[in-house]
């Protein structure tokens, strides 16, 4: 048997467009897709000058050898990478990082997504439906425009919610009002839950985690740092959880909502903000929006 | 022949001067002319004892060079060199000659000592220059392929040394590199104005053209196990060289602001990602008008420097003892001083305060006096109670040193590691409590040097080539 290792080509090999600047597109990796579990991430870069982006793995197919990411073209290196068409290649492909979620197995747990945090909620979805875990789906958006992956999540969901800002779809209101009604009225029923799992924007996942808080319910979060190696080598990705430093690359990116700095999330996450505009701004100018993308 | 009167000083190295050069990442110093390096070869006694072989940690006959220098035979000399060094262009570059070869250097008792680290730098970019581009160097021969595989883990200075003996046995070498390039520290940490990066890539180049594979982008410990490695993968054997790659933070309020880095985070951000360049290269960094780099080896003067370089007003080093303890290489803090680096010796941060949009704004220092030596012999610094000021930055980069990268140790659960989580390693092979797994560089030793990594890594090579020899005969 030939055991070497090839170079997974990291060809795109699918790209379909999930909504408004999200696109889910398909890259050939057989050793990624084998071996990444729900939670896991990888770390893109698109060309030589391009920087390094990490990027929650939403599926795989292993018999196909390709791993699905879902992006959301918010500044220029997010916006390069859904452009890309089927046939070209990214640069690098490095993964699959950080822990697996810890999947509970024949439990009952609430799966909130909110806006892009679906693409991550919606593997980890996936693994609890496989291990015959009740699983409560709520996925919600600004407006109905803006929600993504509903029917992927619906079939694999036990019970499944929306919400919609505007209320232009489903309920009107936030992820965090569906999630108490769940939370009362499995408790009403005798059949509590035994942990919600919310990502998305920062202020969706501290509205979640101080809805459960009266409950004592175990909130997990993903946070989404700004990252460079992935690795745990330079520490860009810190947060503060429980009061301690965690580098959310390695040590996460799950962690318990609970014990999170939110606040120190939200700034780290700014550092950059007056950059990535004029990244963008720049690359819009000689990249002017394309018709047909959509 | 009356002998000329010996010349007392080193020839200077030429650099770019240090009002433009701290506007740009060129590299600073430009090296030796060819009657520059015959002159400082020339300035050897080739003394009897030769001391200054013993002073180096790879032991390059550097009398012998040094000869061949002198009678302008350049080629030659860097083959002499390479014969124990297969790195030349990056050591004459980054070891610190003053605390080796030249440390021990006979003239060094009543002059300057020989330029040593200069002669070897101009020899190996002399045949560098020579060897026209990377497809010109004639390549040595190669042992018969033995059929044996061997996975080295990272890319330093460490596994090239090992990829480059063993490849040369005659068998096949794999390095798998975390990072999209390979080099480790000579690529992301190193600054280009020091070490330039078109020097490690003709390295490399050339160990891929000895045959070596290099598989980048590949996180062992998450990509693979070292027994994926050792089992279906099919490797006989693996060296594992991670570096010491985890950064340490002070545990002081204010440490996650946004303009707090480590220096790690900022050199790869520089370094590796071209951050200097922003917006053409995507990867941005924090650009301080006022920056406080904490610490006093390597890597705090690479990353002050850095700072000057990208627009720093004031750029200050700071560091709880005083400047003759500082680790960093004495030619790096001379450059520093001329490039308008503040230093500011015996001060300790204790607080970093930021604005409202937790942003750093300034931080709050306090001040040191040496006490009394300590177990290792040296003046442990005590902080003077109510000394404390703040001083106005926007940038805090703290290089205050690093640790082991726990991936493999994690994933790997046989081998033996040290309290501090680095490999346990035997010195005179690297083998570790694993069969057939070896390891050498930072990751056994701490943080230390280019030259330690690479002599590790020889020692190294030589015990994995007598371990997969007298493998048994591999069936089916
Ligand atoms: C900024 C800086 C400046 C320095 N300046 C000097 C100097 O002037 N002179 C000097 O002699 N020394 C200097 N040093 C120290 C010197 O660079 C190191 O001692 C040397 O590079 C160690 O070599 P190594 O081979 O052990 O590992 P490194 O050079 O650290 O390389 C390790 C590599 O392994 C990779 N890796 C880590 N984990 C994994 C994994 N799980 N899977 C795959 N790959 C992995 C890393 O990405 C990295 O590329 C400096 C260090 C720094 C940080
Ligand atoms: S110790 Fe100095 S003078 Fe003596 S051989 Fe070595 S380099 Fe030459
Ligand atoms: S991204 Fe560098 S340590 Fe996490």
């Amino acid at each position: 048997m030939d055991t070497r290792i090839r170079p997974p080509s990291n060809a795109v090999v699918g790209r379909t467009v999930l909504g408004p600047d999200v696109v889910r597109i398909d890259i050939e990796s057989p050793f990624i897709a084998s071996r990444r579990r729900a939670g896991q991430f990888v770390i893109v870069r698109v060309d030589e000058r391009g920087e390094r982006i990490p990027l929650t793995i939403a599926d795989s197919d292993a018999r196909r050898g390709t791993v699905s990411l879902i992006v959301q073209g918010v500044g220029k290196s997010t916006r390069q990478l859904n452009s890309l068409p089927v046939g070209s290649r990214l640069l690098d492909l490095v993964g699959p990082l950080g822990r697996p979620t810890h999947v509970i197995e024949r439990g009952r747990v609430a799966c909130v997504g909110g806006g892009i945090g679906t693409a991550v909620i919606f593997p980890i979805v996936k693994a609890l439906h496989a291990a015959e875990t009740h699983v409560i789906a709520i996925v919600g958006a600004r407006n109905k425009g803006l929600l993504i992956l509903e029917d992927d999540i619906r079939p694999l969901a036990d019970e499944f919610f929306i919400t919609t800002d505007d209320g232009s779809r489903g309920r009107k209101g936030f992820v965090s009002d569906q999630l108490l009604d769940c939370i009362k009225s499995a408790q009403a029923a005798g059949t509590p839950l035994d942990e919600v799992i919310a990502i998305g924007p920062v202020p969706m996942m501290r509205a979640v985690c101080n809805a459960t808080r009266p409950f004592g319910i175990k909130t997990v979060v993903s946070l989404n740092s700004i990252m460079v190696d992935g690795t745990g080598m330079c520490g860009g990705c810190r947060a503060s959880v429980g009061g301690e430093m965690k580098f959310v690359c390695v040590d996460g990116p799950e962690f318990d909502g609970h014990a999170v700095d939110f606040d120190e999330l939200t700034l780290r996450l700014q550092t950059y903000r007056e950059d990535e505009q004029r990244a963008l701004k720049e690359y819009m100018e000689s990249h002017p929006p394309d018709p047909h993308s959509h | 022949m009356a002998k000329k009167p010996l010349q007392k000083k080193k020839n200077p190295i030429p650099c770019q001067e240090a009002g433009s050069r701290s506007a740009n990442f060129l590299e600073v110093a430009l090296g030796y002319s060819p009657e520059i390096a015959v002159s400082e070869a020339d300035r050897c006694i080739q003394c009897k004892d030769q001391p200054c072989v013993a002073g180096c940690p790879v032991e390059i006959d550097i009398p012998a060079f040094i000869r061949l220098m002198r009678d302008g035979d350049f080629a030659g000399a860097a083959r002499k060199i390479k014969e124990k060094n297969a790195l030349p262009a990056v050591c004459g570059r980054v070891c610190p000659q003053e605390e080796q070869c030249e440390a021990v250097c006979t003239l060094a008792k009543k002059f300057e000592p020989v330029g040593i680290g200069r002669l070897e730098r101009f020899a190996a970019d002399f045949e560098a220059a020579m060897a026209h581009g990377a497809d010109g160097a004639p390549l040595p021969k190669k042992a018969p392929p033995t059929g044996r595989r061997i996975a080295c883990v990272g890319s330093g200075p460490a596994s090239l040394t090992v990829a480059g003996d063993l490849v040369l046995q005659g068998h096949e070498v794999t390095v798998f590199e975390a990072l999209h390039k390979a080099g480790g520290v000579l690529v992301y940490g190193i600054p280009e104005f020091r070490l330039p990066k078109a020097i490690v890539q003709r390295e490399v180049d050339y160990l891929a053209r000895l045959g070596v594979e290099f598989q980048t982008s590949v996180v062992i410990g998450k990509s693979f196990t070292i027994d994926e490695l050792l089992g279906e993968l099919g490797y006989d054997a693996v060296f594992i060289a991670t570096g010491a790659g985890l950064p340490h933070f002070m545990k002081i309020p204010g440490i996650n602001l946004a303009g707090v880095y480590s220096a790690n985070e900022y050199l790869t951000r520089s370094n590796l990602m071209k951050a200097y360049t922003f917006p053409e290269h995507a990867t941005p960094i924090v650009r301080g008008k006022r920056v406080a780099v904490i610490g006093g080896g390597n890597t705090a003067m690479d990353s002050v420097r850095t700072a000057r370089r990208l627009g720093a007003e004031e750029a200050r080093l700071v560091y709880r003892r005083s400047r003759e303890e500082m680790p960093a290489r004495k030619e790096e803090v001379e450059h520093a001083h001329e490039e308008g680096i503040i230093f500011m010796m015996l001060h300790n941060p204790t607080k970093i305060l930021g604005d409202e949009k937790g942003r750093v704004k300034a931080i709050e220092l306090i001040k040191q006096q040496l006490g009394e030596p300590d177990a290792s012999g040296r003046r442990s610094p005590v902080a003077i109670p109510g000394s404390e000021f703040t001083v106005p930055v926007d940038l805090v980069v703290m290089a205050v040193g690093q640790g082991a990268n726990p991936l493999i140790r994690a994933t790997t659960p046989d081998l033996k590691c040290n309290k501090w989580g680095n490999i346990e390693a035997d010195p005179e092979t690297g083998a570790t409590s694993k069969k057939g797994v070896f390891a050498g560089g930072d990751i056994v030793s701490g943080g230390a040097t280019v030259i330690l990594a690479m002599g590790a890594g020889r020692k190294s090579a030589r015990a994995i080539h007598k371990y997969v020899c007298e493998l048994p005969v591999r069936v089916g």
